[in-house]
């Protein structure tokens, strides 16, 4: 893996590890209103800034950052799963079961990802699980469409026709021969739409149906600065840039990953 | 021609029951939405008769699929519902909006295709090459920068400090200029990416190498024999882009407070306006889905190996 690839996971390491240790290296709590400092521009006392009840920005963003990013990685998670088994299914039994999931694949991936989520948000009380949800609701179809195209050809493989040979049942050829060499394809795909889950987790949160005040999220502090844009710009820039910098790192991750394991993702 | 026909036969097809697919997972998000689905479906404020005529129609009562086919003889009468609060019908709405969303996805794309390719190309002709470095890292910011931070930055920077156009607002060129750069930001992005990657697999073909033994001008390579043989993937990505011009709309119309169908859905998502919300969202993906078919046939037309391919295999 080259020098980029390592930068950003290095990166992504760091942003994890300043979220999480944040309560105890960071002496601001992300929700303590201070009425005495509202929209204080980042100087000494507030590195970025503080917001429009004076809460610490820096604070917020390391927050922040444990909320978007767990939403975004258990969201890709289910998609995995639920695109790793279907793909499966599908490359493995071909014919009929593989037209079928292939054609609501088809269908989910017909929809403006983002249209599609919005529906999904709505119809549930909005929350970190409702963002979950739509995100994976919406991810999986391209998870699965890939495993298939990944598993069909392995059908005809030596070592399937090895196993099949020796009498192991599908579920066995399937569980253990075949799911092991899709695990590069999981993995490389997964960090590839981590960074895209974690823009769609920002938009969500933005348009209000992520998680409720005063939680804060990336999305929400930016949708929270645009009546301050004129007077306190860096409410959005501090978030903006976080959300730029995480997405970033896992494309390049993604990237690098796709390149070592030799994957066609596009 | 017999072969043109049967593939626009197949094509009609598809997109019919993709139309009927996506009309039957906005009746199963309507259904599972809290409440009454007749009132979901007209509005809160709908006249008491248009609501009890619909809730006949809709009987809770009656088996889901028959449910469904009512809900399809509503949307086939034009039948999206009305606005919870603004009272007004979502389809005459929708109409009225979706033209300037439609300019305002026109623009990025007319900014984002010359560029997007120009930079691919670039980056492809000069592989391995700074330049090329530079390209790629550029497409990646592209595409994982949001609309609404990027949307945010330009106004911060173009209409508060320099004061060259309004912040926000729907009209002319001078409302369209800051909306359109956006969209086209992560579009730019998409395209150099899948351009680099297209062109350079063509660059390594033999009858590149044909060409270029002939003598033949590098421009006329680069444009007859490379670019020619890249349009199929590229207008297939411009096609599929237009999806994340209607993901994208819904970010950008609400931050530059642009009258298009996003910034609708978006109001609607705020009151929890289900009718506005899931009338967007069936007419946006329909609409995408059809462009994409019409994307399909305008390639086949062109393509003499699609209809080729086409022909052998039918």
């Amino acid at each position: 893996m080259g020098i980029k690839g390592k930068l950003s996971a290095g990166i992504i390491v760091f942003i994890l590890l300043a979220s999480v240790l944040a309560p105890v290296i960071y002496p601001y709590n992300p929700h303590a209103i201070d009425l005495d400092s509202l929209r204080v521009p980042p100087g000494a006392a507030h590195p970025f800034g503080t917001d429009q009840e004076g809460r610490d920005i820096l604070a917020r963003l390391l927050e922040g950052g444990k909320v978007s990013i767990s939403v975004s990685f258990i969201a890709a998670l289910i998609a995995m799963s639920v695109g790793l088994l279907l793909g499966l299914i599908s490359g493995y039994y071909a014919g009929k079961l593989d037209t079928a999931i292939m054609a609501f694949v088809d269908l989910i991936l017909a929809f403006p990802s983002l249209l599609l989520a919005i529906g999904v948000s709505v119809i549930l009380p909005p929350g970190i699980y409702t963002v979950m949800i739509a995100i994976a609701s919406v991810g999986w179809a391209s998870f699965a469409r890939l495993t298939r195209g990944f598993v069909l050809p392995l059908r005809e493989a030596q070592f399937v026709e090895a196993a099949r040979a020796i009498g192991c049942s599908n579920a066995r050829i399937v569980w253990a021969h075949i799911l092991p060499q899709c695990i590069p394809l999981a993995l490389t795909l997964m960090t590839l739409k981590l960074g895209g889950y974690i823009i769609t987790e920002a938009s969500l949160s933005f348009l209000g149906l992520g998680a409720q005040p005063p939680a804060a999220t990336w999305g929400s502090m930016i949708s929270a600065s645009m009546s301050y844009i004129a007077s306190a710009p860096w409410m959005a820039i501090f978030p903006g840039l976080a959300i730029a910098i995480t997405a970033l790192c896992f494309n390049m991750l993604g990237d690098a990953l796709s390149e070592r394991f030799g994957i066609k993702v596009r | 021609m017999m072969y043109f026909l049967a593939f626009l036969a197949k094509k009609l097809l598809i997109t019919f029951l993709l139309v009927l697919g996506i009309t039957f997972i906005t009746f199963s998000l309507i259904k599972t939405l809290p409440g009454d689905p007749a009132l979901a479906l007209v509005g809160e404020r709908a006249n008491p008769e248009a609501l009890a005529r619909i809730r006949a129609e809709l009987g809770a009562d009656k088996p889901f699929i028959v449910q469904y086919g009512d809900y399809l003889k509503l949307l086939s009468h034009g039948e999206f519902g009305r606005s919870y609060s603004t009272h007004k019908e979502v389809s005459a709405e929708l109409a009225a909006k979706f033209p300037n969303t439609m300019k305002l996805a026109f623009f990025a794309m007319l900014l984002a295709v010359p560029i997007g390719v120009g930079l691919g190309f670039a980056a492809a002709l000069k592989k391995g090459s700074p330049l090329d470095g530079f390209i790629s890292s550029i497409s990646v910011a592209g595409i994982s920068v949001p609309v609404f931070f990027s949307g945010i930055l330009l106004m911060l920077l173009f209409s508060l400090k320099l004061k060259l156009v309004p912040p926000s607002g729907t009209g002319g060129l001078r409302f369209l200029v800051l909306p359109a750069v956006t969209l086209s930001l992560p579009a730019i992005a998409t395209l150099a990416r899948v351009c680099r990657a297209t062109i350079s697999d063509i660059i390594q073909m033999p009858f590149v190498k044909t060409a270029r033994a002939k003598g033949l001008y590098e421009l006329r390579i680069n444009l007859v024999h490379i670019l020619r043989n890249a349009l199929i993937p590229i207008v297939t990505v411009i096609g599929l882009d237009f999806g994340s011009y209607l993901n994208g709309a819904v970010l950008t119309e609400t931050i530059f407070g642009w009258d298009g169908i996003g910034r609708y859905a978006v109001d609607g998502i705020m009151k929890r306006d289900y009718p506005v919300v899931m009338g967007t969202i069936l007419v946006g993906t329909v609409v995408f889905v059809v462009i994409n078919m019409f994307i399909d046939l305008v390639y086949n037309l062109l393509d003499p190996r699609v209809r080729a391919v086409y022909g052998n295999k039918r």
